[in-house]
């Protein structure tokens, strides 16, 4: 079985076609973050989170009716099963949370408790912290680590595809309204810790076959070259890593699906910028403002 | 290295191979499972500052001895009690099966006090030398408690200043209790009834032997999970894994050929040298953690792709399969390197993401891209060696 041989498909030439592509997804995650803004999840924002289990089947409708006469008609019902509810909502103190478990033991016969997650404001506002810390530090630390590997232009493209990754990624879980989680952060942490070897890897085989350059063999030949050259490797190191990824998003449980849905979404994109954004811009930049040799 | 040390470096790679299934096996009792995955409390409680009582170093000292009290009358399996920072406190308590009730036990100052009808404390449950849960001849459960020698000194005179008249028992501040006092109680016992449920008796008898917090306490964080839930993401997440490694198995065959084959030994070795380690080093396996791991599964045959692609283009360029597979690992160890480096910068990150399961998927990432590092380029050159004759790719 082989899928990629001996390509020769022109990267360079539709590099305008994959900027406008990253600019629409960079345009609409930015937009969606800033408009919709991010469903923070308890470990953010601090809240109460129950997840039951009833004898029977208990309809959102139902739950929600319950849910009201204490006046938590707005917490967020989420269904894993038609037996087994997440219901989310602001802290509780504890005797609340009592009497809501109380309550809905009488309303539909039983309601097991199978799991609590009640964070307080400070310990969220902590979590924010080392959160938004983690994140620095890690770019942080990417940059510096490219700034030693890379000369300095590859190294700004590189960088600058790695956060259109991360952005994406982060604009999805926006648009699609999925809770913001540690898990979440820890996925896109991990993207832009994986898709830079992408990255390297290309800019790797560029500078390669820069020094055994043809006379007047023109820069875009040179990268579409490299690109073609490294192309399964980009696209079987991805595809490998997805491969288990997607078995977690199916048959890993409710609890690790977003965060594979955001490890996948990062790999796609990362892959793609990779191939399409990393060495165009470059070459662009190149182009420009060509240095001497 | 080429071919050199062959014979010795098959012996390394055995012995790993050997000492790892003597590290893991049985594995059901070798790994340490996270709360999230044995069901448990993860409980965390902060200190607060009142006017009657602020916090000092004394006073967390006491919580955390008082709740230790608390835990071992709970009869708690390997509870952790751990004081964080200034004036928080961790306390984990694995295989609970009630959290609502370990909470209550834990949270609550617990401050028991006798009151007369001017409202003036007489006693307090600082006194107390022991409490019990009896019933009385309704059958109604009560809590019996006696009190040390200045306890029962203090309550004689309580009880002969007041016969006849209410002697109020408070627990917080809330009236529990408010019976007449028909006689002097000279002997230091006596009994609370306050319309318990059975439940509420045990706790309170429980609260009163390990005694009060100097302090009051707020439960700040609390994670919670039913075993049986526990269990049930132990198996999706299994099942997750063994789909997943299946998947890369497959792939690295039908792709790569015998050289696959190889590559697929060498994730088997990995998986192998990863549980052993991640058990050797005592970690602890949560459901992040599992998403570590199957993540680092897809990796660890990232090298082998890299490396493989490489000898694909050497043989393309004219050299023979010998030379190739050298050249191949040679030069694919550098892009290794920077590929598994950079992402363990954010999976050590991941580690001082605070507290929690989370930590967990940083432990896994980190140590499987180690791993993976050993496995996916050392472990399968001495495989590919083995067999280099013998080996062939579509090229």
């Amino acid at each position: 079985m082989e899928f990629i041989r001996g390509t020769h498909v022109n990267f360079m030439g539709i590099r305008k076609i994959a900027y406008v592509v990253s600019l629409v997804l960079v345009a609409v995650s930015l937009g969606s973050i800033a408009l919709r803004g991010l469903n923070y999840g308890i470990d953010f924002a601090g809240g109460t989170l129950l997840q039951f289990r009833f004898p029977r089947e208990v309809t959102t409708e139902e739950l929600r009716k319950v849910l009201g006469s204490v006046n938590l008609e707005k917490s967020v019902i989420q269904r894993f099963s038609p037996t087994e509810v997440v219901i989310r909502a602001p802290k509780l103190s504890q005797e609340d949370q009592n009497r809501l478990v109380a309550l809905l033991k009488d309303s539909f016969g039983s309601a097991e408790l199978l799991r609590i997650e009640d964070v307080g404001p400070a310990v969220g506002a902590d979590l924010r912290r080392m959160g938004i810390t983690a994140l620095l530090v890690a770019i942080g630390g990417i940059l510096v680590y490219v700034a030693f590997r890379f000369e300095f232009r590859p190294a700004v493209t590189s960088v600058l595809a790695l956060a259109h990754d991360g952005l994406i990624v982060v604009g999805l879980v926006s648009l699609l309204q999925k809770e913001f989680t540690i898990p979440i952060l820890a996925a896109v942490l991990t993207i832009l810790g994986y898709s830079i070897n992408d990255s390297i890897v290309v800019m790797d085989r560029v500078r390669e076959n820069l020094i055994g350059r043809r006379r007047g063999e023109d820069l875009e030949g040179v990268v579409n070259q490299s690109i073609n050259e490294v192309l399964s490797r980009t696209i079987n190191t991805a595809l490998t890593t997805a491969l288990p990824v997607l078995a977690l998003y199916f048959f890993g449980g409710k609890m690790l699906q977003d965060f594979a849905l955001a490890i996948l979404v990062g790999l796609v994109v990362g892959t793609y910028s990779s191939i399409f954004v990393v060495s165009a811009l470059w070459v662009d930049w190149e182009k420009r403002q060509p240095r001497r040799r | 290295m080429k071919r050199r040390f062959l014979p010795w470096r098959l012996l390394v790679v055995l012995g790993l191979i050997a000492v790892s299934l003597l590290v893991v096996f049985p594995v059901r009792d070798r790994i340490r499972l996270g709360l999230d995955l044995r069901g448990g409390s993860h409980i965390l409680l902060e200190c607060m500052d009142t006017p009657e009582a602020p916090v000092d170093e004394d006073a967390v000292r006491r919580v955390v001895e008082v709740i230790r009290n608390r835990i071992d009358q709970l009869g708690v399996a390997e509870p952790v009690i751990a004081r964080q920072g200034e004036r928080r406190v961790l306390v984990q308590l694995p295989g609970v099966t009630d959290p609502q009730r370990a909470v209550e036990i834990i949270g609550k100052t617990a401050l028991l006090e006798f009151k007369d009808e001017t409202g003036q404390t007489l006693l307090t449950g600082a006194h107390l030398k022991n409490a019990q849960v009896q019933f009385d001849r309704l059958g109604r459960p009560v809590v019996a408690i006696s009190f040390d020698s200045e306890g029962a000194k203090l309550f004689a005179q309580a009880t002969t200043a007041n016969v006849g008249r209410p002697l109020g028992i408070y627990l917080d501040g809330k009236l529990i209790s408010n019976p007449i006092v028909q006689e002097p109680i000279l002997g230091g016992e006596a009994q609370i009834t306050g319309r318990f449920t059975l439940e509420e008796a045990q706790n309170l008898a429980i609260l009163l032997r390990a005694g009060a917090l100097p302090v009051k306490v707020e439960v700040i964080e609390n994670r919670s999970v039913e075993p049986t839930l526990g269990r049930d993401s132990v198996q999706a997440g299994l099942r997750a894994a063994i789909i997943g490694v299946i998947l890369v198995l497959a792939f690295m065959v039908l792709y790569y050929g015998s050289f696959g084959l190889l590559a697929d030994l060498a994730l088997l070795c990995f998986i192998l040298f990863f549980f052993a380690l991640f058990i050797g080093l005592r970690a602890t396996l949560t459901l992040p953690g599992i998403a570590g791991f199957v993540l680092t599964v897809g990796m660890a045959v990232d090298a082998n792709v890299l490396i493989f692609e490489r000898i694909k283009e050497e043989f393309r360029s004219g050299k023979t399969w010998r030379a190739s597979i050298d050249a191949g690992f040679q030069k694919a160890f550098r892009t290794i390197l920077d590929a598994n480096l950079t992402t363990l910068i954010a999976a050590v990150l991941l580690f001082s993401l605070g507290s929690g399961p989370i930590k967990g998927f940083g432990v896994t990432l980190s140590l499987g891209i180690l791993c993976s590092m050993f496995t996916g380029v050392w472990v399968s050159k001495v495989f590919v060696d083995l067999f280099a004759d013998r080996l062939k790719m579509r090229a």
